[in-house]
């Protein structure tokens, strides 16, 4: 009697080599599915590097959130370059840039107008305070979070106020948020429409095959053994659909790539199109095979163990 | 090998394709089923193989009774057992090797021994050479021959055949007799159906004779044991 995992071998090799010459026999219905397949996969893949891409983007754009801390008019510049120092060190903030008195006229006196208006106003004294504007982190830009760092900095001695636009923060969280749902749903819909195109596929199969299924069951064979070229054969259609998704996708990128950077050279950026990275084609081909394996084991399950040969 | 014990068989539509038949046929033992169309032939190959349950009554086969079998077993089951179908039952498609490796298939063989099996068993049949032909290219003799090469390549301790010879010449007839005969020497225990009375009688085997699913008590010809059989009459 032969070892077990011999046997397991044997039996797998019997079910993937017939599985193989099944979709071999019948290579142009196979190719279209597996491209039907492909599609519904790489949806939810372009919606991923979407969002990958706007989260890129969202990076950006959070350097234009920002919080003006206006220190109290007593307080020096070096005691404001102090605090720089320290609201740096945190962990939810990015970068500080401290707008001294001094360059906060400087600014204004470049104003027309304002320049003659300011010297008749303060004789000599810079009515000014020193600024902080705080970039909070990406980590960070939550509108709780946000709060939190502005009434940290509020709290903070020599501090008069400090200025949120919170609108802008709220806009931003919202897409964000909306992006990533979309993609959700998104995914959870195509995948059972995947799972819907692999059982038909299978079912029409098994309809067609219905002759040799009877006889494979005549001679002694169980509903499992009947089963598993089929189930070899959506794990196929998984797989394969998969590859071709990512074929899809980055071949959509590669031809975004151009119109994008030149989109973001005109808004003096240097983003650059992110085609999907290497975990999310593993879990991608992963949800490929295990999408088709189900699919198959759905439609097979019952119609085959529902199928009695007859007699004669 | 076989019972059947007052065994009982309705169709749907109330016809009683078996009434009360019961014989038993030993381990290693040849017999004949005969009969015209219609008689019960293939009712009574099709409860031994259990694709039928009988109406009333008990099958057993092989010391197992059917009846208690579920149905998660009777792939085992079938296994043990090789058909020759009278309407062969050949996937046309397909080339004769696969057709007649079937078996071993579903019996995980390894591919290397499944080959050396097949072309065994076509040879046995005078067909080696055939194995990449497909099944419908063949004529219908040489189809009824693969079907019978399907039903030996595993060696099954039992073999039935309803109307193996149908399409064959008397000489091919005959030598496909002697086949089953040899097979029989082997220690497989062989029931044939057949209306070929001729074939029958010159095999000296013994022959349970079946009439509007009643069986007849059918004394064999010389050299034939006495049966056991119970002959019931409604």
């Amino acid at each position: 009697m032969s070892s077990t995992i011999g046997n397991w071998v044997t039996r797998h090799g019997h079910a993937l080599r017939a599985s193989l010459g099944q979709l071999a026999r019948h290579g142009v219905a196979s190719a279209l599915t597996v491209l039907a397949i492909g599609l519904a996969l790489a949806l939810p893949l372009a919606l991923q590097v979407l969002v990958d891409n706007v989260g890129g983007i969202g990076g950006s754009l959070a350097d234009s959130l920002g919080l003006s801390v206006y220190m109290k008019p007593q307080i020096s510049e070096a005691a404001a370059r102090q605090l720089a120092s320290a609201v740096r060190a945190r962990r939810d903030v990015a970068r500080v840039t401290l707008i001294s008195a001094a360059q906060g006229l400087a600014i204004l006196r470049q104003q027309p107008d304002l320049g003659a208006a300011l010297d008749a106003l303060s004789g000599n004294e810079n009515p000014l305070p020193n600024v902080l504007e705080v970039h909070p982190a990406a980590s960070a830009t939550s509108p709780a979070r946000l709060d939190a760092l502005r009434a940290a900095l509020a709290a903070e001695p020599g501090v008069d106020t400090v200025q949120l636009d919170r609108d802008w923060a709220l806009r931003f969280n919202a897409i964000m948020a909306l992006a990533r749902r979309l993609l959700w749903l998104g995914a959870v819909l195509l995948a059972l429409g995947v799972l819907v195109v692999i059982g038909n596929t299978v079912r029409l199969e098994i309809q067609g095959r219905r002759e040799e299924i009877e006889l494979t069951k005549l001679v002694g064979g169980s509903n499992a053994y009947a089963r598993r070229p089929f189930l070899y054969a959506g794990v196929l259609y998984g797989v394969v659909a998969a590859l071709l998704a990512w074929g899809i996708v980055t071949a959509v990128c590669l031809a975004l790539a151009d119109p994008v950077g030149h989109l973001a050279a005109a808004y003096g950026s240097h983003f650059a199109l992110r085609g999907p990275d290497r975990p999310e084609i593993g879990i991608l081909i992963g949800a490929g095979a295990l999408l088709g394996w189900l699919g198959a084991a759905i439609a097979a399950g019952r119609q085959i163990a529902r199928i009695q040969p007859r007699p004669a | 090998m076989i019972r059947f014990e007052r065994v009982n068989k309705r169709y749907p539509n109330g016809r009683d394709a078996l009434s009360d038949v019961s014989f038993e046929i030993a381990a290693g033992e040849m017999a004949f089923l005969t009969g015209r169309t219609g008689a019960g032939k293939s009712t009574v190959l099709g409860l031994i193989a259990l694709f039928e349950r009988p109406s009333r009554g008990q099958v057993w086969v092989n010391g197992q009774n059917t009846a208690k079998l579920s149905s998660r077993r009777i792939p085992r089951l079938r296994r043990g057992i090789g058909i020759v179908f009278q309407d062969h039952r050949l996937l046309r498609e397909r080339p004769v090797f696969d057709n007649v490796a079937l078996p071993l298939m579903v019996a995980n063989v390894s591919l290397r021994e499944v080959g050396k099996r097949v072309r065994a068993a076509l040879d046995q049949v005078g067909l080696l050479g055939h194995e990449r032909a497909l099944a419908h290219e063949l004529s219908v003799g040489e189809q009824q021959r693969v079907g019978i090469a399907r039903a030996i390549v595993s060696h099954p301790p039992l073999l039935i055949a309803d109307e193996p010879t149908g399409n064959l010449d008397a000489a091919l007839a005959g030598e496909m007799i002697g086949l089953f005969r040899r097979i029989q020497q082997t220690g497989a225990t062989v029931l044939i159906a057949t209306h070929d009375v001729a074939l029958v009688r010159a095999s000296g085997c013994r022959e349970l004779s079946l009439r509007d699913g009643l069986l007849a008590g059918a004394p064999g010809a010389e050299g034939a044991e006495p049966l056991p059989v119970i002959v019931a009459v409604r």
